[in-house]
């Protein structure tokens, strides 16, 4: 399942930069050279990395960044043009504020946000609380309920998804690392065996659009490598934050098959597989996408 | 009571009939990436298979494909080849077979299966992402599959 041409994805992207940008085509004048992401005009995002071994058949990594058009790009380079950023603005103020039985809010416990750097980078991972392998959002809902006595958030939800990028976006820029030990391995293999099954009517894997096909069209879109560490991504086609479940869950449905649920065993497996994919990009997220 | 029967075996074997022409999903025969038999007694309307390609909702080849006659529906995608001289590389058996069942000429292809009625896994109903309410039917029906041939033998380099 090797992708038969390589590095034509990295010199596709940036073709479709330059069929965004003008509109038609002006294909030849571009620099074929991948475009480097620096936010707020001083932080360097690694957006091309080596693939950790024996993880996929992918030779090099991109950030999805990188097969979206140059106004799309340059949202998520300032943080005063990202709509994601708003979203942030109402965790803050969400962290801050006392829910629940105890009285607490996260702050009680966690003190300043910046208290979540690194977590983004190595999660999924297996909690020492929960006894499994869980996600962001399973911890924040184990904080909730079991040490906030607050109802849970919708594991999609606006405020569920807001939160979690006020978390993701104390890791930006470190490196996704995010490990596979015994005590998740049967998680990680599942993942990956629902990577590459062919679901639906349409009979398409992950692998088929994401690995085999990126850096092509499919109908109007441009196919990135699927990856997730620029999530949760605001969509100015949906004019909000998406979960990474809840992209998973649009791409199983395009398959024309039954989808997973948000939150359910088979997506958390999955999203451990492919974190581990994006081993060695940066954590970019909030990202921007259209 | 009796009457309402009656009528009912009448509909019943006008269906039977009405079917009869048509070569089931799983009865095709697939010779070295060829299928010699048309799937239905009606030739294939050229017209019919161009909107079958071209939409989203049918056929969606435009998806994946590029045809350049076809520059009145917009973003085509390029997963597979230009189907642009489709009908001067392939006899028309040939194309009956891709399109049926590419997986039978290209193994492993990303191309979806058209004529074909399961196994799958996890099959949904259409774009809907929930379970489907019975057995699905292909994804295209004979006579759109031979309208796409007859479509496709008309693209000439
Ligand atoms: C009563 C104290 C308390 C409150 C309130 C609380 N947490 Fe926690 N939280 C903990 C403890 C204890 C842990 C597990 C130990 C650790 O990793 O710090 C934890 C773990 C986490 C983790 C996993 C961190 C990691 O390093 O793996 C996240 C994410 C988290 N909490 C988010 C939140 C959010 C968001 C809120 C508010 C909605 C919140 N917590 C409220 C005590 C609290
Ligand atoms: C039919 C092709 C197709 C299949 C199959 C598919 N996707 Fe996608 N996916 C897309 C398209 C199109 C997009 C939007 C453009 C892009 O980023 O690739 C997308 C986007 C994504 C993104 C967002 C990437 C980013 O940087 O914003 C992730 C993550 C993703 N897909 C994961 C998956 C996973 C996991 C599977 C398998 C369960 C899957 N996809 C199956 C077509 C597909
Ligand atoms: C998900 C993407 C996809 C869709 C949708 C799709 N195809 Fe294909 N098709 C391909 C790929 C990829 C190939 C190349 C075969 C291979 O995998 O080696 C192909 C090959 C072909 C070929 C052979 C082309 C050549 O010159 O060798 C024809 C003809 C064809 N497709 C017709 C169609 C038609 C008609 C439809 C719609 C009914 C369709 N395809 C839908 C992906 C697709």
């Amino acid at each position: 399942m090797k992708k038969r041409v390589t590095l034509k994805g990295a010199a596709a992207a940036a073709m479709a930069t330059a069929v965004f940008a003008a509109g038609t085509s002006v294909l030849a004048e571009q620099d074929p050279t991948v475009k480097e992401m620096v936010v707020n005009g001083e932080e360097v995002m690694t957006v091309v990395a080596d693939p950790q071994p024996g993880v996929s058949e992918l030779d090099k990594l991109y950030d999805g960044w990188l097969f979206r058009s140059e106004e799309t790009q340059a949202l998520q380079m300032d943080d005063f043009e990202n709509p994601g950023m708003i979203f942030v603005e109402q965790a803050e103020e969400m962290w801050n504020t006392v829910e629940g039985s105890e009285g607490k809010s996260c702050a009680s416990c966690h003190g300043d946000p910046s208290s979540m750097k690194g977590v983004r980078a190595t999660y999924p991972k297996m909690s020492p609380s929960l006894g499994k392998l869980a996600t962001i959002e399973m911890e924040v809902n184990n904080c909730r309920e079991n040490r906030m006595g607050a109802e849970p958030w919708k594991y999609t939800g606006g405020k569920m998804t807001a939160m979690n990028a006020l978390i993701t976006l104390q890791s930006r820029g470190m490196p996704v690392d995010v490990k596979v030990d015994d005590a998740v391995r049967a998680n990680w293999e599942h993942g990956k065996e629902l990577y590459y099954a062919r679901t639906g009517q349409l009979e398409l894997s992950c692998a088929n659009c994401h690995e085999q096909h990126y850096g092509e069209r499919i109908r109007a879109d441009m196919l990135s490598q699927g990856q997730i560490n620029g999530f949760p991504a605001y969509r100015l086609k949906n004019g909000k934050l998406n979960s990474v479940h809840a992209r998973f869950k649009g791409c199983v449905r395009d398959t024309r098959a039954e989808t997973y649920k948000p939150g359910s065993q088979a997506f958390i497996d999955l999203e451990l597989y492919v974190a581990t994919r994006g081993n060695g990009l940066s954590v970019t997220g909030p990202s921007v996408r259209n | 009571m009796k009457r309402a029967m009656l009528s009912m075996a009448i509909l019943v074997a006008g269906t039977v009939t009405a079917t009869a022409a048509e070569i089931a999903p799983n009865d095709v025969v697939f010779n070295d990436g060829a299928v010699e038999t048309p799937l239905t007694d009606k030739p294939g309307d050229p017209a019919a298979g161009r909107k079958v390609v071209g939409t989203k909702s049918l056929g969606n080849c435009v998806a994946c494909h590029q045809v350049s006659e076809m520059s009145d529906v917009p973003f085509h995608g390029e997963i597979g080849p230009s189907l642009d001289g489709a009908g001067d590389r392939y006899t028309e058996a040939e194309l009956r077979a891709i399109i049926a069942d590419a997986k039978k000429v290209f193994p492993d292809t990303v191309m979806p299966s058209f004529y074909k009625t399961g196994p799958y896994i996890r099959p949904g109903k259409a774009f809907t992402g929930k379970a489907p309410d019975g057995p699905l039917p292909p994804l295209l029906s004979a006579q759109q599959i031979e309208d796409v041939v007859a479509y496709l033998k008309t693209l000439k380099e």
